[in-house]
């Protein structure tokens, strides 16, 4: 009861052809899956980095994520010079420095909470904690806190452009 | 507990748990055909991949679709026709589709009243084809409500206001199917359940069950002659291919089937592409305004010729009518008291019944479209009544049939 | 062997397809909607151009004895509208459109007619009957001590010298300038009073859309309707529906409030085109694929088709 060769060729023929046309209607259905254009131009995030006051932690939001902001006074400034890999995970825009990271914990997401007194970051999820630089103090997060794409516009910061700052910590392994 | 031996290949293994080459023998290589048939009989094939197109087109329009009374409108026609990759393709698709499957089952419908396909022993294979029609219809009716534009409102508001029954006044009843006075949020997300979930459902095991009644009376041929199935296939089985009256269903029938599917394709995608209009009407494209009735309103096209038989007569008389003409035709098998399976061309006065409905019914579509004014009011009346008519000189007429 | 019926099932099946489709599309439509014949903006009804104008004296003409000025803005030539939308269609009903594109978009014949009657040029004298004492907003031209029909050349003349060429003259352009002071367009983001920017602070969004909603408020006093928004209209009304009402909205509307545009044949393409690339945007892309698809399914239907007559080699 199996095909006979004859029939099996162009049958084998005309599956090829409706296959071709499969994989055309495969390709438009994982492009109609791609986030639309008005999301990805929604992926920008300008802030002025005058509107920050020191030792105050404000989360702004870029795509979707909270982003922490911290501006650092001379002392928070101290304890950080220590190590110098903290150091570079700073921004310093007009003499100030600035913390500027993903308010996500790297170990499974949960926003991390930021303790003034302490100057530190504790994460209520798991017990992970962060420094002032938002460098990983305590299991059990495998890193610190991302930094976003950044590019200094003067006194303005842009997330989401990659400025050279931010492809140089890229490149020393200062974030993914 | 069945006996179970060590597979002796991946085919076998699943054979013993599947009984995978029995399935492919009932279901395709041994399911025997007529081989005396013309394409007509590929309709049910062509609304398959039909159906398949409207659900796949389906899926991706629901990704982006909203079933809210503010954002609609806007998730259709900026979001889908103008954001998504693609989202214009699958909604033109689904729309053109949408229109082109009830001329395909028109065709296959009246396709089965010429050759007698709904008689002797394949009554049940009628009945739930005429549930199909049904199915497919408040699928089509719900669908049209989820654009929200001009027509999607006022064909949601003058089509429920039908269930108010005229002098029956079931005000209450209208309300309690929209969810509220008039159709708003609560109509159109229940619609939305409808056409999403529930419909498509209800069409799926409707479609199981039309191919399980055809399964023992198999598929009719050209003369309505009778053929001994378990005869024909022997011979086929032998080698004699060509001296059977049958062939399988898998490749004999399928290959003739893919290529008026092919032809078909042909067509239909020429209309997604360029030609579209008849199936995205204009009017919807205005969105709702419960305060503004259009200038004209209309059903789509395929249900024009019962939206005629609705419009000529009062309120009651023309409700009556409607539900008559939703209903009679379910019940050709038994209104046709006629012996005789052979197509209409050797049936006397049937032939001309046939032929006479199929025009009756046209002219109702063209007139349903129209303004009821004027000579075409009159010709829909006319029509009306011959619709009606045609259908109690059914049983007279079939009954006189000389037995051929 | 039987005669083969199929051809002629075929073209009973076609024929019978075709009739309903004539009866319910071109047959219906014919019915329902009556054809109105374009007059390709000929403007017949204005009369013939006399005079040729001088773009310098009409400059000064414009900046000063014509005080177009007093209520017009002109971008181009660096003077401000003397009060700013919102204001201007409190105070008259509405915006008095700037005048930098003018030249370009509207039609000379238009124009001329426009500075002298505005009511009678705009096609809105059922509802400005100077007779019943209901002025038009804009005041008519009464002349400056001299030859009016060549002072009104000048000044036709001296918009014109300023407006872009035709060439420059975007899709966006036309519609912003013939359209954009009653129509939004929420599609291309565009409201009455301006493309909407997109705000950090929620405060700033608010204020931008209660100024929209002031305007819009004025606008709908002024008109009686407030004007819809045109995104989609190139899908619900079509473009020649469109482009002859746009030559005499009486042709379609009787009585309404809707003044003739008065734009040029260029611009009137350039107002569909941005029309079409609001509602109908995946046109050239449709199209596209279209073609790569229907070559496809040709080849396709004769693949089956071979396979078809390959398998029924041994059934006939």
């Amino acid at each position: 009861m199996k095909n006979n060769s004859r029939r099996g060729f162009m049958g084998m023929a005309f599956g090829a052809v409706a296959g071709i046309g499969a994989v055309g209607s495969l390709y438009a259905m994982k492009k109609s899956w791609d986030p639309l254009p008005s999301v990805k131009a929604a992926g920008f995030t300008t802030l002025d980095m005058n509107d920050y006051k020191e030792n105050e932690l404000v989360t702004e939001k870029w795509r979707g994520k909270p982003i922490f902001v911290l501006k650092l006074n001379s002392k928070m400034l101290e304890k950080v010079k220590d190590k110098k890999s903290d150091m570079d995970r700073l921004i310093e825009i007009s003499g100030s420095h600035y913390m500027v990271t993903i308010g996500l914990c790297t170990h499974l997401g949960c926003i991390p909470g930021y303790r003034p007194a302490e100057e530190n970051f504790l994460c209520a999820c798991h017990g992970g904690m962060y420094d002032l630089s938002g460098d990983v103090t305590k299991a059990p997060p495998p890193r610190g806190l991302d930094i976003p794409p950044f590019k200094i516009d003067g006194t303005k910061l842009v997330l989401g452009e990659e400025g050279p700052e931010y492809k140089a910590m890229k490149e020393n392994g200062i974030t993914l | 507990m069945a006996h179970f031996t060590k597979a002796t290949s991946v085919k076998d293994w699943f054979n013993q748990r599947l009984a995978i080459d029995k399935v492919e023998k009932v279901m395709m290589s041994e399911y025997w055909i007529p081989k005396n048939i013309n394409f007509l009989w590929a309709m049910g094939m062509v609304l398959v991949i039909t159906f398949a197109l409207l659900l796949v087109s389906g899926i991706f329009l629901l990704m982006y679709y909203q079933p809210n009374v503010t954002t609609a409108f806007d998730s259709v026609n900026y979001t889908i026709m103008r954001e998504v990759d693609f989202g214009w393709l699958w909604r033109h698709v689904h729309g053109v589709a949408a229109s082109v499957v009830f001329l395909i089952i028109y065709i296959h419908m009246f396709t089965g009243i010429y050759y007698g396909s709904y008689k002797k022993g394949r009554e049940m294979i009628w009945i739930s084809g005429m549930l199909l029609f049904v199915a497919f219809s408040a699928e089509a009716f719900s669908g049209y409500m989820l654009p929200w534009g001009q027509m999607s409102y006022w064909a949601g508001m003058v089509i429920t206001n039908l269930f108010a029954g005229g002098s029956l006044h079931a005000d209450g009843l209208v309300e309690w199917i929209r969810g509220d006075y008039v159709p708003a949020q609560a109509f159109l997300t229940r619609f939305f359940m409808l056409h999403v979930l529930l419909v498509p459902l209800a069409i799926m095991g409707l479609i199981g069950l039309h191919f399980g009644a055809l399964r023992i009376p198999h598929v009719n041929n050209q003369d309505g002659e009778e053929i001994d199935f378990d005869e024909e296939s022997t011979k086929y089985l032998a080698g004699d291919k060509a001296g059977a009256k049958v062939m399988r269903f898998a490749n004999d029938f399928m290959a003739k089937d893919m290529m008026v599917v092919g032809v078909y394709l042909v067509f239909f995608f020429y209309l997604v592409f360029f030609h579209f209009d008849f199936a995205m009407d204009p009017v919807n494209f205005d969105p709702a305004n419960g305060l503004k009735t259009p200038a004209h309103i209309y059903p789509e096209w395929y249900f024009l010729w019962s939206y005629e038989i609705l419009r000529p007569f009062s309120t009651d008389t023309g409700l009556i009518a409607f539900a008559f003409a939703q209903v009679i035709f379910v019940f050709l098998p038994f209104l046709d008291r006629s012996p005789n399976t052979v197509p209409a061309s050797r049936r006397g006065l049937f032939k001309i019944w046939f032929w006479a409905m199929l025009v009756d019914m046209i002219v109702l579509t063209a007139m349903g479209k129209l303004p009821p004014a004027g000579i075409f009011s009159t010709i829909g009346f006319v029509a009306a009544l011959t619709f009606i008519g045609l259908w109690i000189l059914l049983p007279i007429i079939t009954k006189m049939e000389r037995k051929v | 062997m039987k005669t083969n019926k199929e051809p002629l099932i075929l073209g009973v099946v076609v024929f019978f397809t075709l009739v309903t489709y004539y009866l319910v599309e071109p047959f219906a439509h014919h019915q329902m909607h009556k054809h109105v014949e374009s007059e390709h903006y000929a403007y017949s009804d204005l009369p013939d151009l006399t005079k040729t104008g001088d773009a310098l004296r009409g400059k000064d003409l414009v900046m000063g004895a014509g005080a177009c000025t007093g209520c017009h803005g002109i971008k181009s030539a660096d003077m401000p509208a003397p009060m700013d939308a919102v204001s201007s269609a409190a105070a008259y009903g509405v915006n008095p459109p700037d005048l930098s594109n003018a030249g370009a978009v509207y039609d000379a014949k238009f124009l001329t007619d426009l500075i002298k009657n505005p009511a009678h040029a705009l096609m809105v004298e059922h509802k400005f009957d100077a007779a019943k004492g209901k002025m038009h907003p804009m005041a008519q031209f009464y002349g400056a001590g001299g030859d009016m029909d060549q002072e009104v050349a000048d000044m036709v003349a001296y918009l014109q010298s300023i407006a872009p060429k035709a060439e420059e003259l975007t899709p966006v352009m036309a519609f912003e300038t013939a359209c954009g002071r009653c129509h939004a367009n929420h599609y291309e983001k565009w409201t009455q009073i301006g493309s909407k920017p997109t705000f950090k602070k929620k405060q700033d969004e608010l204020a931008f859309d209660t100024q929209v909603l002031d305007y819009t408020d004025s606008l709908t006093k002024y008109m009686g309707k407030l004007p819809p928004d045109l995104s989609i209209y190139i899908r619900s009304r079509g473009e020649h529906y469109i482009k002859t009402f746009m030559e005499n909205p009486q042709n379609y509307l009787a009585g309404t409030a809707m003044p003739r545009v008065g734009v040029n044949a260029e611009a009137a393409e350039k107002v569909i085109e941005f029309l079409e690339d609001s509602g109908d945007t995946k046109r050239h892309e449709r199209a596209a694929v279209g073609k790569n698809v229907m070559i496809y399914i040709i080849i396709f239907a004769i693949f089956a088709l071979l396979w078809k007559k390959q398998v029924w080699r041994d059934l006939h």
